[in-house]
């Protein structure tokens, strides 16, 4: 019977063991103040009942010492809650560098994944065990959002953006994968499960199946393909700015500003290109809107991250 | 002694006929057809619950179609929300009550007063046409860009519902800060309000101040669904996240529109039950309007996860933590009322020490909310759910029931069944708490909240939850049922049943429709319970 009502999560990340210690911070102190309270008030309800209707007790109008203390014990408290869980989410958003980097895509109302060595998949995510994996995740159409109890992980899938998030799992198992936002008539149906696996396994994992191009292939094909190479020269200046050595870097503006090459900035190049213009360019780059998807986007830029220049992501 | 009679002449027997009602002017009478009005909204919004945790009763989405199980929990928050709970205790008591426990004869604009009527129940007719007509699946949060391109439900004409709506809220709200600025009557000094009048004063600022960005945002829902606007769609150079922000920036506040009338309920209840006067007044008094302001801060802690930056979701979990002290406050003011008191255990005094119990459960699992780690992992689960029906199902209807039973003999004249209001009270208390504690344990399990169908491991503490919700309901009929029996039936009451202090129990009951024979002077504190020479000041 015990085994049908299970009290806690398991627990199966390096984040989830973290999570829980602040969880069980906030738990005691929470049963704490609610055994004060609930005791306070159940003892004076009885020792206080009204024995005779000609009653009436004195007034007593308050104590300034007595306001000061419970307003002071539990600001404390709290902020001990918000330094304790702001450090814990700063964590949580950044994702180490050398962490594996896998791509996601929701849409109404599946999860694609694409491995770094190209194996894809549906509703279902293969990971090694003991290896910091980060996701960057797109979506097609609404806000999907992906949560893994096991792991505490949840981060929203906001189209027209790229959201990320990262987990390194600590034992072999299968795990509930969720879409926790909301997103239409199959939303409940939106899930999968992430299945780690040891090293070892993963590797036979990979190996095994059809293994398709990897997004860098992928995403090199398509800069040919879109004519992306005709203007971004691998070999000097054309009429765009060379792509190699780009990403991460900071990047001077036309309008003076500086910007950081990252995801979002390609994506954004590519979809927008007037939006934020090298310095020293021309605005003659055209749209790219409608002429690739969502996954395409994303093997360009595993493309041009592999030409060099380094670093993933920081917290957005 | 005179024996106990309804006087001769009242406010519901001064001319009778529907036009007598549909016209009224008086405060008293608009109060009861806004009761009328949202009891049969709170019914509509209940019955799509219980559809709900039927569904929820195995773990196969087998009972309705996954657009049937989306329409019903869209409209069980869009009513509950807009239709019962905001509206609930400053529409119906505090429309009732802010003139008589300040000595007015009316609001201060009484014909408004009957316009935000006709727009409530205009909007209300709006939504529930477009449940009617089948439905709207977007969920009461209505996410872009899923309400305003995606859905192909009855979204517009739901948001028109609910912007409509907005204006009774506004109305309201200008209505009692202008009638609690100049109207009270010589002697009733800001020190001197009931801490029901300042919990409502506090929520009108929200009222005026917070719905109009929720109907900009609802209006450019519309306006892109439409028109083809950018506004929040990506796929027209909008911003999805943008919408949360306006929306929250309401919706958030909008959760202390529904809690502050109730905590000004409890601190009019736990005095006169206790024969205290209230402990710290002013720390209680000012803990509503710092709850007003702060609460405007806080917004973004529904957006932990939505690709806000960092640093503005730990400004938005420092200023959450800030909103929970002056909640912390009143809780143990409230608590210390208590302390060497003359304690009854009467059907509202019970609804009082409900409220305390589970809207302390409902404020600290609000703290975990606010700890940014860990709302990454309940955000949008089943603690979610838990915690906001201890805040407003637990704190506010609790509260509401509370008041409803307190003021029950000066609206109607008439005493409601003592015994059979302790039992309704404990069967909503038990009720509760087994449909809703089950669901903290769920959400931290992982199980996601608006799921028709779900792993069979969460089985048993969904049963548990639905068997709650079985127990719940039943308790709410009871009251429905006794009220009505009592406005034939019920013991005569008397001005002042409870030996309560406060202008309201000065006048008789009904009183009559100027509300009071002669313009009443005040001369003491508010809660002058206690022995009469002491007069401490």
């Amino acid at each position: 019977m015990l085994s049908d009502l299970p009290l806690f999560p398991e627990q199966a990340s390096t984040g989830a063991a973290r999570v829980d210690a602040l969880f069980m911070f906030l738990l005691a102190v929470s049963v704490f103040f609610a055994m004060l309270i609930f005791s306070l008030v159940l003892y004076f309800a009885v020792k206080y009942r009204r024995r005779s209707e000609a009653e009436q007790p004195r007034p007593i109008l308050g104590d300034v010492r007595l306001e000061l203390l419970w307003t002071v014990i539990p600001l404390g408290l709290t902020m001990i809650m918000f330094v304790w869980g702001a450090n814990l989410y700063f964590t949580m958003a950044s994702p180490p560098a050398d962490a594996m980097e896998i791509a996601v895509v929701g849409k109404q109302w599946m999860w694609k994944f694409q491995h770094p060595e190209g194996q894809r998949e549906i509703n279902e995510l293969h990971i090694p065990v003991g290896r910091p994996v980060k996701l960057t995740m797109a979506s097609e159409d609404v806000i999907h959002s992906f949560f893994v109890p096991a792991f505490r992980v949840k981060m929203d899938v906001v189209p027209g953006q790229y959201t990320a998030t990262w987990f390194e799992a600590t034992r072999p198992g299968t795990f509930h994968l969720f879409c926790a936002q909301y997103c239409g008539t199959a939303h409940a149906g939106m899930g999968g499960r992430v299945v780690v696996l040891t090293p070892t396994a993963y590797e036979t994992w990979l190996s095994g199946g059809a293994t398709g191009e990897s997004p860098v292939a992928a995403g090199a094909r398509l800069f040919q393909q879109l004519g992306c190479a005709t203007c971004h020269r691998a070999d000097g200046p054309g009429s765009g700015p060379s792509l190699v050595g780009l990403f991460g870097q900071t990047v001077r503006l036309h309008s003076g500003e500086t910007v950081r090459a990252d995801e979002a900035y390609i994506r954004e190049s590519v979809l927008y290109p007037t939006a934020k213009i090298v310095a020293g360019y021309q605005p003659i780059m055209p749209t790219f809107q409608g002429l690739i998807s969502e996954e395409g986007l994303l093997q360009l830029i595993a493309y041009i991250r592999s030409l060099g220049g380094g670093k993933t992501g920081t917290p957005s | 002694m005179n024996p106990v009679v309804i006087p001769r002449a009242h406010y519901l027997n001064v001319n009778y006929g529907i036009k007598a009602w549909l016209f009224t002017t008086d405060h008293k009478r608009i109060a009861l057809l806004y009761l009328a009005s949202i009891t049969l909204l709170f019914f509509v919004g209940g019955a799509a619950a219980v559809v709900m945790r039927l569904e929820l009763l195995t773990p196969q989405g087998d009972l309705v179609q996954s657009e049937t199980y989306n329409k019903l929990f869209t409209m069980h928050g869009v009513i509950m929300v807009w239709f019962f709970l905001i509206p609930s205790i400053p529409a119906v008591l505090g429309n009732f009550l802010v003139p008589l426990m300040i000595g007015a004869r009316d609001l201060a604009f009484p014909r408004l007063n009957l316009l935000s009527w006709y727009i409530f129940a205009l909007g209300a007719l709006f939504t529930l046409t477009a449940v009617v007509t089948g439905g709207v699946d977007t969920g009461w949060t209505f996410y872009t860009p899923y309400s305003s391109t995606y859905a192909n439900t009855h979204v517009i004409l739901t948001v028109l519902g609910v912007f409509i709506t907005g204006f009774s809220s506004i109305l309201t709200g200008l209505n009692f800060i202008v009638t609690i600025h100049t109207m009270r009557v010589p002697g009733l000094t800001w020190s001197r309000l009931p801490l029901f009048i300042w919990a409502h004063y506090a929520t009108s600022l929200i009222m005026v101040l917070g719905t109009p960005v929720l109907a900009i945002a609802i209006v450019l829902v519309a306006l892109e669904r439409v028109f083809r606007i950018g506004i929040f769609d990506p796929a027209l150079g909008g911003d999805p996240v943008l919408f949360q922000h306006l929306f929250w920036f309401y919706s958030h506040p909008a959760v202390y529109i529904m809690i502050l009338p109730a905590m000004g309920v409890i601190s009019e209840l736990i005095p006169c039950f206790s024969r205290k006067r209230i402990f710290g007044y002013n720390f209680v008094a000012f803990s509503s309007v710092a709850i007003a302001v702060l609460g405007f801060f806080v917004w973004g802690h529904h957006m932990f996860v939505s690709s806000q930056s960092v640093y503005a979701s730990m400004v938005f979990s420092f200023m959450s933590m800030l909103v929970a002290i002056p909640s912390a406050i009143k809780v143990f003011n409230w608590t210390a009322t208590l302390y060497k008191g003359s304690i009854a255990y009467d059907t509202p005094m019970l609804y009082a020490f409900g409220f305390i119990g589970l809207f302390t459960i409902g404020g600290l699992t609000g703290l975990f909310l606010a700890a940014l780690a860990v709302d990454v992992h309940v955000h949008d689960t089943y603690f979610v759910i838990a915690h906001f029906h201890y805040i407003m199902v637990g704190g506010a209807v609790m509260g509401y029931l509370g008041g409803l039973h307190f003021w029950w003999p000066k609206i109607t004249g008439r005493m409601y069944p003592e015994g059979w209001g302790k039992l309704a009270a404990l069967i909503i208390f038990i009720g509760f708490n087994l449909t809703f504690f089950p669901q903290f344990l769920l959400g931290y399990l992982g199980m996601p909240r608006r799921y028709h169908f779900y792993p069979a491991e969460f089985q048993v503490l969904h049963v548990m939850s639905s068997a709650g919700a079985s127990i719940l309901g039943v308790g709410y009929m009871i009251p429905l049922v006794y009220f009505i029996w009592s406005l034939r039936y019920g013991a005569v009451a008397g001005p002042n049943p409870w030996g309560a202090k406060g202008l309201e129990w000065q006048t008789s009951s009904p009183p009559p429709t100027d509300n009071f024979a002669q313009t009443p002077e005040v001369k003491e504190e508010a809660y002058a319970y206690g022995p009469q020479e002491v007069h401490v000041v």
